[in-house]
């Protein structure tokens, strides 16, 4: 698909916001002033196509075990024993309960609820709850054996109601204005509730992990993960050992979208413990109905929105209440609903804000990050309560938006003034002019018209004579906080470190992971970029906790923004200190010969606040983010007027990142995220009977496969971050936020009916059709 | 158990395992060819593709039983001359030239699923290469920098 970048200067709030002053309209290929020299080809990418490439499963270690996992069949029960029958041979196998663990019990996160196994006594809280694990010489001897391991347990009564759980693992209360004052103001009060389900991130190599017993008494971890001081942290704590004890090596991995984030620590943990006492390399490789059935999902919301607003058009008062599911353990929901609640109100300017944001326990499996990290649920409500806005007030959805948007200078309910970097007048603008909006709403518009009444039933909007399908069209605009919330990455204190190697050649070394995002492509160019070298004397260092720095977790759209700043610091700094033992020849030239004479010259590079942002964690007041990237979306679709099917045609994603370090990458990453958000808009959704998945296989758990994809066109903006060197924002959860609503909308576009519970399944749309027709849906 | 003669990219292989013993595990565990993956074992996600006889096939699905004197061709044996030179072939090129490839785990597979589509003369008509790879899931690219990777190589529409 055509692409194109539109580069601009950066604006600060003493040069006044011109939205299109300055932009720079790039024809693809192009580079932009400014960037890196080169574009270079993903560097693992020829092992990835040849097959040479080693995912975690590939790897052989001859006389290694396998590790199975025996789960809890029951929501809510006490574990009162486990009995292996007395009937089999056991000889042959090691069977670890949570009797076996040396240290704490608990999988290390941020709450200390989670138990690695449910030990004797203790609650299982959910369906598919790890409750002992086996480990044997081949898998035959572990599928006879796997069914004769009773767990015996007293029934519990469990919740299933997110909204009557009354376990609450956080809550926030975001307040800025005078609501009451707000909805006096207003001329038209709108109300809304959406739904939102589970998301499965469906990373398409499955969970993977192998241990390797040291001869030290710790344990070397060779997994599919993204974050290795998450899982060095995780064994320490439960193995009771030391950080030189536990060592974690990420392997090449198939995809991770949050999936990966800490979910690796559990199954860490387990093929630790098996090694530990079979005293044996374990596998630990999940099939793929283990792993929807038993890992993180995207968190279930309800939202609930009551929003003011004046006859021109003018938010006046935003009233919204967000519930989460967080399931039956914590894991990462606190942040998660703290991102949610912070764009909860999507990127508008209004005086007068309340929202309400709560997550409970429900005897569910646990619910934790994946890409969008709570936004793309609330989002998706505020984008749908605005398009329902515009429809009431006769506006058109992109001006209703255009009068609303965050401009240089507002200030957000966090009391958070944005003095930088914003891009959502551009973003939207560009997605109404390229896609040519009003012009197919214009002609949508007048197709629904002749449809109106021509069908069997009186003012009907479904099947007609004429028209097999209607089209819709659709817009969607959000904004997404870059990097960690709050004071997140003051308390992570990132660290990296680049060396001038004796040998004269530059080395990276951080614990940021590539996972098909592009970090080991992107990192040495941006280095070689910052010392003027070629990228080719540039190495990454592999993510192994004995050699690399904690330069954080691979998660929140941070890794090129915030970890990649880091190495250009580090990288400038090399760069000064070798230019002056040369004085002042340039790096380029003078490396190899420093490198000889002066042998290894390591940098480290720690975070340092960026100046002027603030957050109270206490109050949740101030820069809830260092800057926000900005995205529009505009989609097309045709909904079949027989069968409600919807095809999503096209979407053309508009997306401020700050800086487009990669360009290929980049558009990579929008157009994967927008197609992850078509499937939640349209086709992905997990069912659950008394707390079990019951669409646990990829057969009956879809995701769209290239038919289901739409023509997918980006258009990347750049509107720098000053406190990044690079100015880079992240891009990986960006798009994300905005293709789901806006998909709704152009559903609502074609057979004008809202769907405000995702997905929009046929049965959903043909239900709302039959109520707003006065007929029972077929 | 008997053994089961086949050539795997080019080169005669016999393996001595149970008859329903899976294409795919024969490949990765008894021949050691690990760039063919499992993504779901049960023939929904294509990561197993590899071409039988020329068709494509999900390696999860077929038991080796059914492989005896057939041809098989997996990702490693895609551009064995192309290899030989130390280089990519043109299919292989494209994909990284338009990054058609980011975690890589559906690759060989996809790739696998191209190379039958391109050897039948398909042509750079997106409609007909989203059919062709429609059995090949990728959580990572949207499809877009996939179909335009085949789209390179395929015979021009006229």
């Amino acid at each position: 698909m055509p692409s194109r970048t539109v580069a601009r200067p950066p604006k600060t709030a003493d040069a006044p916001a011109d939205a299109t002053a300055g932009a720079l309209v790039l024809a693809p290929g192009e580079v932009a002033a400014g960037r890196a020299d080169a574009m270079p080809r993903r560097r693992e990418g020829p092992a990835k196509l040849t097959g040479a490439a080693k995912y975690t499963d590939d790897l052989v270690f001859p006389g290694a075990w396998y590790g199975i996992t025996i789960r809890s069949t029951e929501p809510h029960a006490r574990l009162v024993a486990i009995e292996p029958d007395p009937a089999m041979d056991w000889s042959k196998v090691v069977l670890v309960t949570a009797a076996d663990i040396p240290g704490e019990n608990i999988v290390s996160l941020i709450s200390d609820d989670q138990p690695v196994l449910v030990p004797i006594g203790g609650e299982i809280q959910h369906v598919a709850e790890p409750v002992a694990l086996l480990a044997a010489a081949d898998r035959e001897t572990l599928r006879r054996l796997k069914g004769h391991v009773k767990l015996v347990t007293e029934p519990l009564p469990p919740v299933f109601d997110s909204e009557a759980s009354d376990h609450v693992f956080a809550h926030y209360e975001i307040a800025t204005g005078d609501l009451q004052a707000g909805f006096a103001d207003a001329h038209i009060v709108v109300e809304g509730e959406y739904r939102v389900g589970h998301q499965e991130q469906l990373y398409i190599e499955g969970q993977a992990m192998i241990a390797v017993p040291g001869e030290d008494g710790g344990v070397i971890i060779h997994g599919s993960l993204q974050c290795p001081y998450y899982v060095h942290k995780a064994l320490k704590r439960a193995l009771a050992i030391t950080s030189v004890q536990a060592r974690v090596i990420q392997e090449e991995t198939g995809g991770g979208f949050g999936g990966k984030e800490e979910y690796p620590s559990m199954l860490a943990l387990h093929a630790a413990l098996l090694a530990l006492k079979s005293r044996r390399t374990v596998r630990m490789i999940y099939d793929r109905h283990e792993d929807i059935a038993a890992t993180t999902k995207r968190h279930p919301a309800i939202v609930r929105h009551r929003t003011g607003v004046t006859r021109d058009g003018r938010l006046v008062a935003q009233d919204i209440e967000v519930i989460m599911d967080g399931g039956a353990y914590s894991t990462l929901t606190p942040v998660v609903l703290s991102r949610g609640a912070l764009h909860a109100g999507g990127p508008y300017r209004c005086p007068n804000v309340r929202i309400r944001a709560r997550a409970t326990r429900t005897n569910t499996p646990p619910n934790g990050a994946f890409r969008g990290f709570g936004a793309p649920q609330t989002e998706f409500a505020a984008e749908i309560q605005l398009s329902r806005v515009a429809e009431r007030l006769g506006l058109s959805p992109a001006e209703v938006r255009a009068r609303n948007v965050y401009r240089l200078g507002d200030t957000t309910p966090t009391g958070q003034v944005l003095r930088e970097s914003v891009a959502a007048e551009e973003v939207l603008q560009l997605a109404v002019d390229t896609s040519g909006f009003e012009r197919l709403r214009d002609e949508t518009a007048k197709e629904l018209g002749q449809r109106r009444g021509s069908g069997t039933i009186p003012e009907g909007l479904l099947r007609t004579s004429a028209a097999r399908t209607a089209t819709g069209v659709g817009i969607a605009l959000a904004w997404h906080g870059a990097g960690f919330t709050g004071s997140g990455e003051v308390h992570l204190a990132s660290v990296v470190a680049v060396e001038l190697t004796g040998e004269g050649r530059i080395e990276i070394l951080v614990a940021a992971t590539e996972m098909g995002q592009g970090t080991k492509t992107i990192f040495p160019q941006l280095v070689a970029a910052e010392l003027g070298v070629p990228q080719d004397v540039v190495d990454l260092a592999i993510p192994d906790t004995a050699h690399v720095p904690d330069s954080g977790p691979t998660v929140a759209s941070r890794t090129a923004m915030v970890v990649g700043g880091l190495c250009i610091q580090a990288a400038r700094r090399l760069k000064a200190e070798v230019e002056a033992r040369h004085s002042g020849v340039p790096f380029h030239d003078a490396f190899r010969d420093d490198a000889r004479d002066h042998g290894a010259t390591r940098i480290e590079q720690a975070f340092e606040p960026y100046p002027g942002v603030e957050f109270d964690d206490a109050t949740y007041r101030g820069d809830a983010y260092p800057a926000f990237g900005w995205a529009a979306a505009v989609a097309t679709v045709e909904v079949d007027l027989d069968t409600a099917e919807v095809i999503v045609g096209d979407v053309l994603a508009v997306d401020d990142v700050g800086k487009v370090i990669h360009r290929v990458m980049c558009e990579g990453q929008v157009e994967g995220g927008t197609l992850q958000a078509v499937g939640y808009a349209t086709i992905e959704e997990i069912k659950l009977d008394a707390g079990r998945y019951l669409n646990d296989r990829l057969a009956t758990y879809l995701i769209p496969t290239s038919l289901d994809a739409p023509q997918i066109r980006t258009i990347l903006v750049e509107a720098p971050f000053s406190g990044a060197p690079h100015g880079a924002k992240g891009v990986g959860e960006l798009p994300m936020d905005v293709g789901a609503p806006a998909v709704v909308a152009a559903i609502h576009d074609a057979v004008g009916v809202w769907i405000t519970e995702l997905p929009a399944t046929p049965e959903r749309i043909l239900a709302a059709l039959g109520a707003r027709d006065g007929v029972a849906a077929a | 158990m008997s053994g089961f003669r086949f050539l795997v990219n080019g080169a005669p292989a016999e393996v001595d395992v149970p008859g329903m013993r899976r294409l795919l595990d024969v490949l990765r565990e008894d021949l050691g060819l690990t760039g063919t993956k499992e993504g779901c074992g049960e023939g929904e996600c294509g990561a197993c593709s590899v071409l039988l006889d020329g068709q494509v096939v999900d390696s999860c699905l077929v038991p080796i039983c059914q492989v005896e004197g057939r041809i098989v061709r997996t990702v490693e044996g895609l551009s064995l001359a192309a290899r030989e030179r130390g280089s990519l072939d043109a299919l292989q090129e494209a994909f990284l030239e338009t990054g058609g490839a980011q975690c890589g785990i559906c690759t060989p597979g996809m790739l696998m699923a191209a190379r039958a589509y391109l050897d039948c003369g398909g042509t750079a008509d997106d409609a007909a290469i989203r059919e062709a790879i429609a059995g090949n899931l990728c959580r990572c690219t949207g499809y877009t920098k996939i179909v335009e990777a085949i789209a390179m190589v395929a015979t021009p529409i006229q």
